[in-house]
Parts: C-alpha cells; sequence; structure tokens
C-alpha cells in the first residue's frame, strides 16, 4: 500500500515537472515569435498555453489541500482582467500596461510575506540563500506594487504629470532605503521575525511611490518599463523560495526583456536611466537657449482647407504622429484622409519616432487598429534620408521628437536626443492644440521655421475639417 | 546554500542570456506587445499565490493567499488578453481590404 502511494506521488510530482519544463520551453518560443509582426500573435498564444499548463499542472500540487480559495481568487481576478483587457482604449495601453504590472508585484510580495509567515510558523529555518530571496522578493514586488499604481495614476491624469517635488525628499527617499537595509538584515540574521517584516513591507510599499512621485508624465514609459523588469525579477525571486525553475526562467526573461527595453528607451532620448528617475525632467526649471532667446518669433498660420489644398498636390507625404494623435483619438482619421490622398495617386508614408506617443511602439499599436498597414509606418533610420524628397509633412501632434534644437542647439537640454528631420521637407504643416511645450518643457524652433504653416486645434476635428476640404479640392 | 538554491542561480543565469538574446530580435514595432506580453508572463508567479491560498492553515495566511490570487490572476488574465487584442491589429496590406472598417 505505502509502496503503491509512494509510486503515485512520484508519477505525480513527476508529471508536474514535466508541465513545468514545458511551460518554460513555451515561454521562450512564444517571445521568439513576437519577433515579427506576422508571427507576434501566435507567439502571445503560445506563451499563453505555456500559462495555462503550468497553472493546471500547480492544482496537482500535494500542498493544495482546498481549491475554493483558489477558485474563487481566480474567478475573481480572470474576469476583473478580462474586463479591463477588452474594455481599454488603445490611447490607453500604457496605463493598462502599468496596472496589470502593478497586481504582478503585489502578487509576488505578497507571495513573499505569506511563505515568510509560514516557515516562521512551522518553526523551519529557511536557509539564508531562501531568507535573501524572502527580503528581496517582498521589497521589489512592492517597490514595483505602489510605483506602478503612481505610474498608473499620472497616466491616467488622476494625479498631476508634473514632477512632484518637495524639500527634503532625498533625504527622506535615503531614510526609506536605510530602513529597508537594515529590516532586512535584522530578518536574514534573526530566525521568524514576523514584525520586522512586516515593516519591511509597508515601508517598501511607501518607497515604490515616493520614487515614481517625482519623476514627470513623459518619462513614465522608461518608469513602466523599469517597474515591469522588477516584477519579472521579484517573481524570479519567489522562485528560489519555492524552489520552482520554471519561475525563475519566467520572471529572468521578463527581468531581461524589461531591462532591455529600458536602455532602448533611455537610449532613444539620449538621456540615462539615472536622469530619467533622478532628474525630475520636464518640471519647468530647464532654459534651454529656446526659452532664453527674447526676440518675438512669428509663426505662421494656415486653415483647414489650404492644408488639403497642400495635401492634394502633394507627390509624398509623410505623417509624423506622435501624443497629441492619441489623445485626440485621431488614428482612425488620419487613415482615412492618408487612403483619399492615396485615391489620389499622392505617395503617404508614416514617420515613427521611438519614443512617440507614451510607451514604445505605442504609434504602432494605435495606427495598427486603424487598419494602416504595417509596412507603410517607417521607422527613424529608414526615413530620414527621405525628407529632403518630402513635398508635405504632417505633423499630429509631435513636438520634442522632431525638435531641430535635439540635432543643432547644443544648449538645449534635449540636445543630442535623435531626432526625425521633419525640417528638411520641402513644406511642413504641424497640427497643434495649442503652442503649448512638449514634456520636455521646451521650445521648438520647428514652428517658427519660414517653411512650417500651423494648424491649431484638436488633432481629430482639425483632420475631419482638412479630409472634407480635400474632397472639394 | 542549498542545492536546489545553487541551481536556481544556474538557471537564472542562463535564462538572462536566453532572455536577451531572444528579445533583441524583437522590432520596435512590437515593442508595446512585448512589454504587455511579457507583463502577462510574470504573471506566472500567482503559481505562489495558488500554493499559498490551497495550502494556508491560518486565516491570515488564507486571505493573504486569496489576494494574491486575485492579483495575480487579474494580472495573467488581462495580460495575454489585452496583448492579444493589439496583435489581432497588425496586419500587412494584402489582407486587411476585407476587415476595413473592422
Amino acid at each position: 500500500m505505502t509502496m503503491r502511494a509512494n509510486a503515485v506521488a512520484d508519477l505525480r510530482s513527476s508529471a508536474i515537472a514535466a508541465s513545468y519544463i514545458v511551460a518554460a520551453v513555451l515561454f521562450i518560443f512564444g517571445l521568439k515569435r513576437l519577433s515579427s509582426p506576422a508571427t507576434a500573435r501566435q507567439g502571445n498564444r503560445l506563451a499563453a498555453a505555456g500559462m495555462t499548463l503550468a497553472l493546471v499542472a500547480t492544482l496537482l500540487d500535494r500542498q493544495i489541500v482546498s481549491f475554493w480559495t483558489i477558485a474563487i481568487g481566480m474567478a475573481i481576478g480572470a474576469a476583473i482582467g478580462t474586463y479591463f483587457a477588452r474594455t481599454v482604449q488603445m490611447t490607453a495601453m500604457p496605463q493598462m500596461v502599468a496596472l496589470f504590472n502593478g497586481m504582478g508585484g503585489a502578487t509576488a510580495a505578497l507571495v513573499s510575506v505569506a511563505e515568510y509567515l509560514r516557515l516562521a510558523r512551522n518553526g523551519a529555518d529557511a536557509g539564508a540563500g531562501e531568507e535573501i530571496s524572502i527580503v528581496l522578493g517582498t521589497i521589489i514586488g512592492a517597490v514595483s506594487f505602489t510605483g506602478s499604481l503612481v505610474a498608473f495614476g499620472k497616466l491616467q491624469e488622476i494625479l498631476s504629470g508634473k514632477p512632484l517635488q518637495f524639500p527634503l525628499q532625498k533625504a527622506l527617499n535615503g531614510f526609506l532605503l536605510a530602513a529597508i537595509a537594515l529590516l532586512g538584515f535584522v530578518i536574514v540574521a534573526g530566525t521568524g521575525e514576523t514584525a520586522a517584516l512586516w515593516a519591511l513591507f509597508a515601508t517598501a510599499l511607501l518607497l515604490g511611490a515616493m520614487f515614481v512621485l517625482p519623476i514627470g508624465g513623459g518619462d513614465m514609459p522608461v518608469v513602466i518599463s523599469i517597474l515591469n523588469s522588477l516584477t519579472g525579477l521579484a517573481a524570479a525571486l519567489t522562485g528560489f523560495v519555492l524552489h520552482n525553475q520554471m519561475l525563475v526562467v519566467a520572471g529572468v526573461l521578463v527581468g531581461a526583456s524589461g531591462t532591455l527595453l529600458t536602455l532602448l528607451m533611455s537610449n532613444a532620448m539620449n538621456r540615462s536611466v539615472a536622469n530619467v528617475l533622478f532628474g525630475a525632467f520636464g518640471s519647468g526649471l530647464v532654459a534651454g537657449s529656446g526659452t532664453a532667446d527674447d526676440t518675438p518669433r512669428s509663426i505662421r498660420q494656415t486653415t483647414a482647407e489650404d492644408t488639403a489644398i497642400a495635401l492634394a498636390y502633394a507627390r509624398s507625404v509623410v505623417i509624423v504622429p506622435g501624443y497629441g494623435l492619441a489623445v485626440a483619438e485621431a488614428q482612425h482619421t488620419v487613415r482615412e484622409l492618408a487612403t483619399d490622398l492615396e485615391k489620389r495617386g499622392v505617395s503617404v508614408k508614416y514617420a515613427i519616432h521611438p519614443v512617440a506617443g507614451r510607451m514604445p511602439g505605442h504609434m504602432n499599436v494605435l495606427l495598427a487598429e486603424a487598419n494602416v498597414p504595417y509596412d507603410q509606418l517607417l521607422e527613424m533610420e529608414q526615413v530620414n534620408g527621405e525628407f529632403a524628397q518630402t513635398d508635405v509633412v504632417l505633423v499630429v501632434g509631435a513636438n520634442d521628437v522632431v525638435n531641430p534644437a535635439a540635432r543643432d542647439d547644443p544648449s538645449s537640454p534635449i540636445y543630442g536626443m535623435p531626432i526625425l528631420d521633419v525640417d528638411k521637407a520641402r513644406n511642413i504643416i504641424v497640427l497643434k492644440r495649442s503652442m503649448g511645450h512638449g514634456f520636455a518643457g521646451i521650445e521648438n524652433a520647428l514652428f517658427h521655421h519660414e517653411k512650417t504653416r500651423m494648424l491649431f486645434g484638436d488633432a481629430r476635428k482639425s483632420l475631419t475639417e482638412v479630409g472634407q476640404s480635400l474632397k472639394s479640392a | 546554500m542549498s542545492v536546489e538554491l545553487v541551481l536556481g542561480v544556474y538557471v537564472f543565469i542562463l535564462a538572462m542570456f536566453v532572455g536577451f538574446e531572444v528579445i533583441a530580435r524583437v522590432p520596435s514595432v512590437l515593442h508595446t506587445p512585448l512589454m504587455s506580453a511579457t507583463n502577462a508572463i510574470h504573471g506566472i508567479v500567482v503559481l505562489g499565490a495558488m500554493l499559498v491560498a490551497g495550502g494556508a492553515d491560518t486565516p491570515l495566511l488564507k486571505t493573504l493567499g486569496f489576494i494574491a490570487v486575485v492579483f495575480g490572476a487579474a494580472n495573467v488574465f488581462g495580460g495575454f488578453v489585452v496583448t492579444d487584442r493589439m496583435l489581432e491589429m497588425f496586419r500587412k496590406r494584402d489582407d486587411d481590404e476585407g476587415k476595413r472598417g473592422g
């Protein structure tokens, strides 16, 4: 009888282990398939299949004695997640990712805390390595949770997008870090210090919020990317605690992805990650030569009718979308306009800056939503050589990514950031809500260029008017 | 350090190399879906939450496990569904004609 029971238990744990291995492989293949738009959807589904397999296999674990808590929790979580995922606007994708990321961080922290409490109650000695993993998992998960919530608040405009700064901020953060280090040491050195662990959890929650508050709304994509990689790391750490290698693999894959994207984005802005995190960029204190210049500079306004004529009689048009397009939900209108132009024989392309929008690749998603084929979207390196032969560039709600100061003015705070060279085109039409500044809070010389015409107003409204005028042009 | 932990560290390092290799090839067109898909993948930590919730022997552990399962499941399901919604929209010029305006 005992032998039989052993054999069953053995079979069960082998089945779990095998499922976990397959799941890890599916995650890797899924990510591999994400490298081309043609196979990406399949890739995501492979990863989802790996996830399903892993979760079902976990139910076989002998540690699980009560299924009800899991079933009810899963049902509630799945309902919430699926509801938001189905209903969210594509323009709100950055805050959606931030929110889901925060939930993952919270899960990692709670698992670490619970695991410590369980070990402490049973009087089992976890081993120093496991205790360090618990401490780090709690800290990183908690920071990711509140950090993501603040990032969500800033992007959703519940909180002000401006960097929040107050006296002694750095001193406070330093104090929180020191407290966390001390508490972490107490937990690892002692045995069953549950009070210290709760204090650590609370302090890390506070640190997460404090860490993101002083960062400007424009830098949130980088922050989300960092927090994403942190949650991956926290998940990997719980893998150390639970001795589950599949968790380690999945968590590290996410960590690597987040790290790479973070570096790519800060390179695209020509800033260091440290500058993004601690520079309080866009706080309105930057004084570039653009703002210091007191000679009044003229701008030339244009009308929807004139814009329509300029576009209708152009041979080539390049559209440069920016965050203004997302805010105005103008992706469908811009696509309609482009289709009408193509019918007239005008060549239309889109130029996508790597950090246009509020997330890397955000513009691609929005334009894909409007059925723009992805082979019509050009990346910065592909398109920059073409501007000199372009008749009209239509800038829709982009600002800093087309500011020639980044290329020409060494005193500008964004100097060195790679930009789209739209000022090389024959004509430039800028659709903009007002003469307000971009994320960087600096003047844009492009708007005063003699080749530039400004069309003020909400991007969708302006584009609709241009489209109507085009029909009679 | 336990043998299992040492093994974990090996896996950690190797997975890091695999991750960098695989992800470096993803073009910037797909960076938003990539972020969202990896976001769903780290929801795997819900597995730990299931073990906590299913094996809890005190009300406190049960509560912690339950909250963790809810959060983790929202992360997993929401992440995969929203990524699928995004990727569904990516198509080439040839195959978009039939689905225009949809």
